[in-house]
């Protein structure tokens, strides 16, 4: 595949080279803010606030960072704190998203029954909710089931995202149904064919779910439903403490490297996968 | 109607109902199957926006309970909030020109990145793409467009004599949408974009051949004839994303504008609702701005595929 990739039928030399210059000076506009946080980062003080300002670190040091763990740990709720409900987010709010949405994913794409193309057609409608147009009757639907003040309200949502449901219901699509047929006559049970037949053959949905749910997660900072300060976020204790003004830039700063590097890295180890999981995501 | 009809017809009725509800029980495991997702996605998602449509005809202000007033929330909406009309103005500028072109540009980067070998394509994605989710990153616009001659802009254009006095940019209201609307830009190859270059990789290569035989005869028309036409369930997709994204956009407009931003320069439909959800509790207004904001996506996203539809033909 990637063979017959590389001799494209249809191109000159000269028009490579310039779609490369073209993507390169792109590629190096985009990443320029983001080299900035990196360098703005590592900048001691005094050249946080040079003047004229320059876009390199001369002199790189920690101290941005020392200073953060400094404030975090004075901060009268423990850091550890806000890093274990984080966790507790993002983990149960993974898990039960990537469980969910497989399950009923696995239905909408392989069974028929009756109701089937509605349910379909609602959550291909609601891709283009934004959270902040239901989010007034979504606080009173919270505070019916009592669940104000209470990480329930951030991870429950969060296990029927649509994106993700619409995503992995795509991929499923393409498992051939002789597969599962072939299963079915051999005595396997729904139960069985889905775990051991199913979910292994969605591998790269099923990380494109978990990367999709981390960086909305991980990015949560819990504000709307969620007002004791013993059950924030980590992101939000962060962004506290970058919030403070200038005197807080080079912390800002860390705290910005912090948020990004994560979900960034996490999406260069799995790039291959979510690529394979986008290449089926289209709508007729 | 003599009464055989109607028995017969009634004793029809009864028989579908009867067969519908076979045909569900011998579904029950598809149903069980789904029962969680389904449950949870009515409850955060279909009931909240139902409740939002209904609220959007009442007088609510969380204390006392909602007060039915008929359109009087889409009356005063529409003709008698001034600052609504600047957010719709506002937003309308700012989707039209953030969707379209970032919807385009995906195409386009995506396209442009596909010719070349995995290992360049992988990195030329990553990087397009890492705005998008590197969180807060685009504060660092904020130092970048800084006011004062600290700013990066403000501190380069000074240098190079081109403006002698540091400009506003983000409390001149002629600047800010055009600062917003940049940023923007700059992190919106978001989902659409990866689910092109997904699609570019998977157009069955025989169709290149066959097109080359058929006469095409260089890449843009085989963009046109073959590329874009196999690719048009993700073009679809695409467009679903880049609606939403560009009539939603609030968090960097916020963080970066204010809020509220000077003269209302950067207030959009969002941010309008946001006011009177979050700091006026005009629940029932805000809820009419949801509803309005909701149908005219519907109507964007039904346009599009409309458009869509004639690509390659």
């Amino acid at each position: 595949m990637t063979h017959t990739r590389n001799k494209k039928i249809n191109r000159s030399t000269a028009g490579n080279v310039f779609l490369f210059i073209v993507l390169g000076l792109g590629a190096a506009f985009m990443a320029l803010p983001i080299i900035f946080l990196v360098n703005q980062a590592f900048k001691p003080i005094n050249e946080l606030f040079l003047f004229p300002p320059q876009f390199f670190v001369r002199n790189p040091t920690l101290d941005n960072f020392r200073d953060l763990f400094i404030l975090m740990s004075e901060s009268w709720v423990p850091f550890t704190r806000y890093l274990t409900n984080s966790i507790i987010i993002v983990l149960f709010g993974t898990v039960g998203h990537i469980l969910f949405a497989s399950m009923g994913a696995y239905v909408i794409s392989k069974h028929k029954f009756p109701g089937r193309d509605f349910f379909n057609k609602l959550v291909v409608l609601s891709l283009m909710f934004a959270p902040q147009v239901t989010a007034i009757p979504n606080y009173l639907v919270m505070s019916k089931l009592g669940w104000i003040n209470n990480l329930l309200s951030v991870i429950v949502p969060a296990w029927a995202y649509s994106l993700g449901f619409f995503l992995m219901s795509r991929f499923m699509i393409q498992i051939p149904d002789s597969l599962i047929e072939a299963a079915k006559i051999d005595g396997a049970n729904e139960f069985y064919i889905f775990l051991r037949i199913v979910m292994p053959l969605v591998k790269p949905a099923w990380l494109t779910l978990m990367i999709l749910s981390f960086q909305m997660l991980w990015a949560d900072q819990g504000g709307r439903f969620i007002y004791i300060e013993a059950l924030k976020p980590l992101p939000y204790a962060l962004m506290q403490i970058s919030a403070a003004g200038i005197a807080r830039a080079g912390v800002a700063a860390a705290v910005g490297l912090i948020m990004a590097a994560v979900p960034i890295l996490l999406f260069v180890f799995n790039q291959s996968q979510i690529v394979e999981t986008m290449a089926t995501s289209g709508i007729d | 109607m003599s009464v055989e009809v109607k028995t017969a017809k009634k004793s029809i009725f009864r028989y579908n109902i009867r067969e519908k509800i076979n045909e569900i029980k011998s579904n029950r495991v598809s149903y069980f199957f789904l029962a969680p997702y389904a449950i949870i996605f009515i409850l955060f998602t279909v009931i909240p926006v139902l409740i939002s449509i209904a609220l959007s005809f009442t007088y609510y202000n969380m204390l006392e309970p909602p007060k039915f007033i008929g359109l009087g929330n889409y009356i005063r909406l529409f003709l008698a909030d001034d600052v609504f009309l600047i957010a719709v103005k506002n937003t309308f500028v700012f989707a039209a020109i953030t969707g379209p072109f970032s919807y385009f540009l995906s195409l386009l980067l995506a396209w442009m990145i596909n010719e070349f070998r995995p290992v360049v394509r992988a990195i030329f994605t990553l990087l397009f793409y890492a705005p998008f989710i590197s969180g807060n990153a685009f504060m660092v616009w904020q130092i970048f467009f800084s006011s004062d001659a600290y700013g990066y802009l403000n501190s380069f254009l000074m240098n190079l004599n081109i403006i002698n006095s540091p400009i506003l940019w983000l409390e001149n209201p002629q600047w800010i949408m055009p600062v917003v609307i940049f940023v923007a830009m700059w992190m919106s190859f978001g989902t659409a974009f990866l689910a092109f270059i997904a699609g570019l990789q998977n157009i069955d290569p025989s169709l290149y051949e066959a097109g080359a035989i058929d006469g095409v005869k260089n890449r843009w028309q085989e963009l046109w004839y073959i590329t874009l036409p196999s690719m048009r369930p993700q073009l679809l997709f695409g467009a679903i994303m880049a609606i939403t994204q560009s009539f939603t956009a609030s968090g960097q407009v916020i963080a970066l504008a204010g809020f509220p931003s000077v003269d209302y320069a950067a207030r959009t439909v969002v941010t309008h609702l946001i006011d009177y959800g979050n700091v006026r509790f005009e629940m029932g207004y805000a809820a009419t701005i949801a509803t309005v904001l909701f149908f005219t996506m519907i109507i964007a996203q039904r346009i599009v595929q409309k458009i869509l539809s004639k690509v390659g033909e």
